[in-house]
């Protein structure tokens, strides 16, 4: 009897709703699709498309077997190829090496990796994800999506680095630092106000000089004490940094190049003095930041040759002139050779370091493995 | 009707793909240049006269470092004996790999490797190969 009871009462309520107007509503449905239909009919889109038409263009489903740009496909491939983690590396290894460092090199070590991890934090959280909304094709976008991540990864790999090589009270002076030393606060200052501006081609000239110019003061020392035959893990690790940037540059580089190709003459020349400036800028502002790191250890001039080095990359990445002339960018033999590591001489048996970062194979299990 | 394969007399044979860098550093060179189809519906390119090949380095690890579309005109057994050279673009951020497309030629086909360059080569790379080249054709 309790079953009866209960659909009574919900009979009941339907009842209530059969009191609702429902002829007004079946008025107002038919204006509006009478509306609708005169609309579509003058070849115009009503409110409510329009509002769809936006939605789709931010979520469109991605069709990777129609490609409009195949460097995207090609980049995306190239990425996914190049993917790692730092848990990969055996940087506990350098933990000896690490004991033959003077303190004041231990600490110009610190600074220089917190200095990379705030870039590459920008460029994961900020840089990479503000280029998604100006991407023209959605395979664009994807490869923003890993670019976005793979810096994210980086970021992450100094924090392995400091837990394996230092103190807590090490690392958090070592990020003390980072927030206080004007320099570096004004570098990320420059790139993220371009990044929040309102001009997509400005973001990628921003985007491009940070990846393949601002990393560079940074990246320099762990090839400095590579081609010491020190760290020679961390090194191997900031390879593979160096690899990814490589990679981020060339095609945010492209992509830039593809807009500009569309602007007008005016135009052009306003964007490629635009870029020039900045160049000028930060490059002023990095002279500054490498001089402070690297003085006490008399490394700055060799520094700044990478620099002009490195700085030349960026613009050509972007399609533009190298700036500095060759009489200054001859960058240290020793760095150029850590870098590109011969197999034979930088594969140490002993101290366990590689110049290649291998992924594992899968080898399938047989019965006596499981014979413990 | 057949369509008939473009047989051309260049001193440059060249691949660039979209980016366009290597195109930039060889149209830098001044030379009388023939570039490799990016795409495998286009007539193969067959040269008649000996020439150097520039081309940009691809792939990772030595796999696939040399673009398909530059394997596919090596594999035409005319072209690659009238190959003198080879010179190729790259980025040393790759490491030991930079530039590792022109190692690989330059061992298959047993001619000089004249030159690297990255992106699309500074006045200097110009200035160098175009030596290079005055050189090699002076043999």
């Amino acid at each position: 009897m309790t079953d009866t009871q209960h659909s009574t009462g919900a009979a009941g309520a339907f009842d209530e709703l059969v009191d609702a107007p429902i002829e007004d509503t079946r008025e107002a449905i038919a204006a509006e699709r009478e509306a609708t239909a005169e609309t579509l009919a003058a070849g115009h889109q009503t409110e409510a498309q329009k509002r769809q038409h936006k939605h789709n263009h931010l979520v469109q489903a991605i069709n990777w077997n129609r490609i409009e740009d195949d460097k995207d496909l090609e980049v995306w491939n190239r990425l996914v190829n190049n993917f790692w983690l730092p848990e990969k590396v055996p940087l506990s290894n350098d933990i000896q090496s690490w004991g033959t460092l003077t303190p004041a090199e231990q600490q110009l070590t610190m600074r220089v990796f917190t200095g990379l991890t705030l870039l590459d934090t920008i460029q994961g959280t900020v840089g990479a994800v503000s280029l998604i909304p100006d991407a023209i094709t959605p395979h664009e976008e994807a490869v923003y999506t890993n670019i976005a991540f793979m810096e994210s990864v980086h970021a992450k790999s100094y924090s392995s680095i400091f837990s394996t090589l230092a103190s807590t009270k090490e690392i958090d002076d070592a990020f003390r630092w980072s927030t206080e030393n004007p320099y570096l606060q004004r570098k990320a200052e420059i790139i993220v106000d371009y990044y929040e501006g309102d001009d997509p081609l400005k973001r990628k000239i921003a985007s491009t000089l940070l990846e393949s110019f601002l990393f560079y003061s940074g990246f320099y020392l762990p090839m400095y004490w590579s081609s010491h035959a020190k760290l020679t893990n961390t090194a191997d690790m900031i390879r593979l940094i160096i690899r990814d940037e490589a990679v981020h540059g060339y095609y945010i580089g492209y992509k830039f190049q593809q807009g500009f190709a569309k602007l007008s003459e005016e135009r052009q020349a306003e964007i490629k003095d635009y870029t020039y400036t900045l160049m000028y800028e930060l490059y002023e502002n990095e002279s500054k930041y490498t001089a402070e790191l690297y003085d006490a250890v008399g490394l700055t001039e060799d520094v700044k040759k990478f620099l002009h080095y490195n700085a030349n990359k960026a613009l050509m990445n972007l399609g533009f002139e190298p700036l500095f002339p060759s009489s200054v960018t001859d960058v240290n033999p020793a760095i150029l050779s850590a870098l590109s590591p011969n197999a034979d001489e930088n594969h140490d048996f002993f101290s366990g370091s590689g110049s290649s970062y291998v992924i594992g194979k899968a080898v399938a299990t047989e019965d006596e493995d499981w014979d413990f | 009707m057949l369509l008939e394969a473009p047989v051309v007399a260049p001193e440059i044979v060249y691949f660039s793909s979209v980016s366009g860098n290597t195109a930039r550093f060889v149209s830098k060179l001044g030379r009388p240049a023939a570039r490799i189809p990016l795409h495998a519906s286009a007539p193969a390119l067959e040269v008649a006269n000996p020439y150097v090949l520039v081309t940009p380095t691809y792939g990772e690890h030595g796999r696939g470092s040399v673009p398909k579309q530059v394997i596919r005109f090596l594999n035409d057994e005319g072209n690659r004996a009238l190959l003198r050279g080879v010179v190729a673009g790259g980025n040393t951020n790759f490491g030991s790999d930079f530039c590792i497309a022109g190692d690989i030629i330059a061992a298959k086909c047993d001619v000089p490797y004249l030159h690297r360059f990255e992106v699309f080569g500074t006045p200097d790379d110009v200035t160098i190969l175009n030596q290079r080249l005055d050189d090699l054709w002076q043999l």
